[in-house]
């Protein structure tokens, strides 16, 4: 039992992860949509950003009293990653806009049946 | 001097150019200039194949800083063709751009449409080239975002639903691929695709890595649109504008389909793949079912652009199938169909464009009679049409021998069943077009059209001479080819 809750931070990252992904797939607003997908990336950001992370260790600065640092690498993908997750939504949002201007609405089904109407 | 960093500016002269293009506002402007850089960037690219070729392996650390840390460029055989294909339909399809986009898009979108494009261009170059496997998901981003824009600039409103359908699954796709790289970079603790090819057989029976692996190949398969996760290929494809659909028809897909042999054959190495997972059955019955089903489903479509967006989703079957035969044999077939295909459908979708400028439309009852009054388009799309069917003298007859010589080979006789009859669906649905174009009178309501222009018209022919070329002399696309399957085959050592 210790073993599994000593993992949280992984149980955490694959509630976010289903939580996004169901999101994605079960809503057909298209707002809730983009938002599903943020979520489903923020998880994988923590699945990074945990993976970094060393007990007692410290930030990489070099410094007398330190010897246990904690990996960077992973925190500086993650910006990079968060870069190309806010392109996303904003694209996505983007879009949301125009589909709307063309529809008159944002919800899946409502769209399907416009395009099958005529 | 500047030959040395050739790796680099096979990237970077597109990435720079792609924002200084937003501030040509005039459309002409901003086609010439796109052009040049285009132009460039194949000269690059070819000069990379030769290197390659007499050289070996060019490894270039950008930045100064040396591979396993910093990020490396690595032009090997394999990527090398894969950038030579990209660049040079990059630079052909803008060639015809310009009398297409002028139609297509409004005249005040068109500088940043063109923008969009060279970003595209430059995320498709960067995933060929990086020997990084987190920077190729940045590439992989670039090229996907500019995409959807791209994607949503057709004229018909469900382009827009289109894209935005491709930007969830996309993202998806992408998202994953992250997480099996990450998985990756928990357990050996480094993003470089050769340093992880030499410390992954230490951990490769751990879960860890098999998971990483499952997240790989679907964030991979949902980009290349492989059978069952193509569902967002045919809407992308029929309602984006033209110039976009045989870009991305003839690039997007082959580059997805390099990063699956990239990961498969250097990464996990042919070992991990197909002896701990049985992964070249699974992947042979996708296959076969994305040939099958899709080539049926061609068959029953309106729309000329959404029946040739489903046989690209069969083509990329082949493509597969001739991975999942894990022999240098059927890896050629299989590389050299990602050639063939770029530069048929590439074709056969610029023909296509020449339709929609004249008739302004590519439903296939709009195209009644249109083989008399444009007959060198419709020339173009017989010569393409053949080239998919795979008839001798064609690029498509050579893959597609190759495939079936690499499944008797091997004994898979469905295989090579699976192959002749996809053949037989593709003669179906291509005759279909051609029976409406060739022997349908013009129909009494439509005004007559005239033959498209020859800055349209020159391009895409350019394309069908090389759909003949590469169909009898096959020594530089089946020799790359070879070279590159025993490359991969050999793995990283």
């Amino acid at each position: 039992m210790q073993r599994v809750l000593d993992l949280y931070n992984y149980w955490i990252v694959i509630f976010l992860m289903m939580v996004g992904f169901f999101i994605v797939i079960a809503h057909g607003n298209l707002v809730k949509k983009v938002v599903g997908l943020n979520i489903f990336q923020t998880s994988v950001f923590i699945l990074y950003i945990s993976m970094g992370k060393i007990l007692g260790g410290t930030a990489p600065i070099i410094e007398s009293g330190f010897t246990v640092y904690s990996n960077p690498l992973p925190h500086v993908l993650i910006l990079t990653a968060i870069v190309v997750g806010v392109a996303t939504a904003a694209l996505g949002l983007a879009l949301i806009v125009r589909i709307r201007e063309a529809y008159g609405t944002i919800e899946e089904d409502e769209i399907l049946m416009l395009d099958d109407a005529p | 001097m500047i030959l040395r960093h050739l790796p680099a500016l096979q990237v970077v002269i597109p990435l720079i150019a792609a924002p200084a293009c937003v501030l040509l506002r005039h459309p002409a402007l901003a086609w010439g200039f796109s052009l040049v850089v285009s132009l460039v960037t194949l000269a690059v690219a070819i000069l990379l194949l030769v290197r390659v070729m007499t050289d070996g392996v060019l490894s270039y650390a950008l930045g100064s800083w040396a591979a396993p840390w910093g990020i490396e460029y690595r032009v090997d055989p394999v990527n090398a063709f894969v950038l030579l294909i990209v660049a040079g339909i990059g630079a052909l399809v803008l060639l015809f751009a310009k009398a297409s986009v002028e139609k297509e898009i409004p005249r005040e979108r068109v500088s940043l449409f063109y923008s969009a494009y060279l970003l595209c261009l430059t995320g498709s170059l960067g995933i060929a080239i990086t020997g990084d496997a987190f920077n190729l998901f940045v590439f992989l981003e670039i090229s996907s975002l500019s995409s959807y824009i791209l994607i949503s600039q057709g004229r018909d409103r469900r382009a827009l639903t289109a894209a935005f359908q491709y930007l969830t699954m996309g993202t998806i796709g992408a998202t994953f691929f992250v997480i099996g790289v990450g998985l990756l970079y928990m357990m050996t603790g480094t993003l470089n695709m050769m340093d992880l090819s030499q410390r992954l057989p230490e951990v490769a029976t751990t879960r860890t890595v098999r998971a990483a692996f499952a997240f790989l190949t679907v964030g991979i398969g949902l980009k290349l649109a492989l059978f069952p996760l193509h569902l967002w290929l045919p809407n992308a494809y029929t309602y984006a504008p033209s110039v976009v659909t045989a870009f991305l028809a003839a690039t997007a897909t082959k580059v997805a389909v390099y990063v699956l042999l990239r990961f498969f054959f250097t990464v996990f190495g042919a070992d991990f793949i197909f002896r701990t997972f049985p992964l070249d059955e699974f992947l042979m019955v996708l296959a076969f079912a994305g040939i099958l089903v899709a080539s049926t489903v061609a068959l029953f479509q309106p729309n000329v652009k959404r029946l040739l967006a489903y046989s690209s989703v069969a083509q990329i079957g082949y493509m597969i199938l001739g991975i999942s035969f894990v022999s240098a044999t059927g890896l050629t077939g299989g590389v050299v169909h990602l050639f063939n295909h770029a530069i048929m459908k590439g074709g056969l979708f610029l023909a296509l464009g020449c339709i929609a400028y004249r008739v302004g439309s590519t439903e296939i009852t709009d195209l009644e009679g249109i083989g008399t009054e444009m007959p060198w388009t419709a020339g173009a799309f017989v010569v393409g049409g053949l080239g998919l069917i795979g008839i001798p003298l064609t690029a498509g007859f050579i893959s597609k021998w190759y495939l079936i010589l690499a499944a008797i080979e091997q004994g898979y006789w469905h295989a090579a069943a699976v192959v002749v009859i996809g053949s037989l669906l593709a003669a179906l649905y291509v005759w279909r077009v051609v029976e409406v174009m060739y022997f349908r009178p013009r129909p009494p309501g439509r005004a007559p059209v005239m033959e498209a222009p020859l800055s349209m018209l020159l391009p895409t022919w350019v394309f069908m001479a090389l759909t003949l070329y590469f169909g009898s002399n096959t020594q530089l696309t089946v020799g790359v080819a070879r070279q590159a399957a025993i490359f991969l085959l050999r793995g990283a050592s």
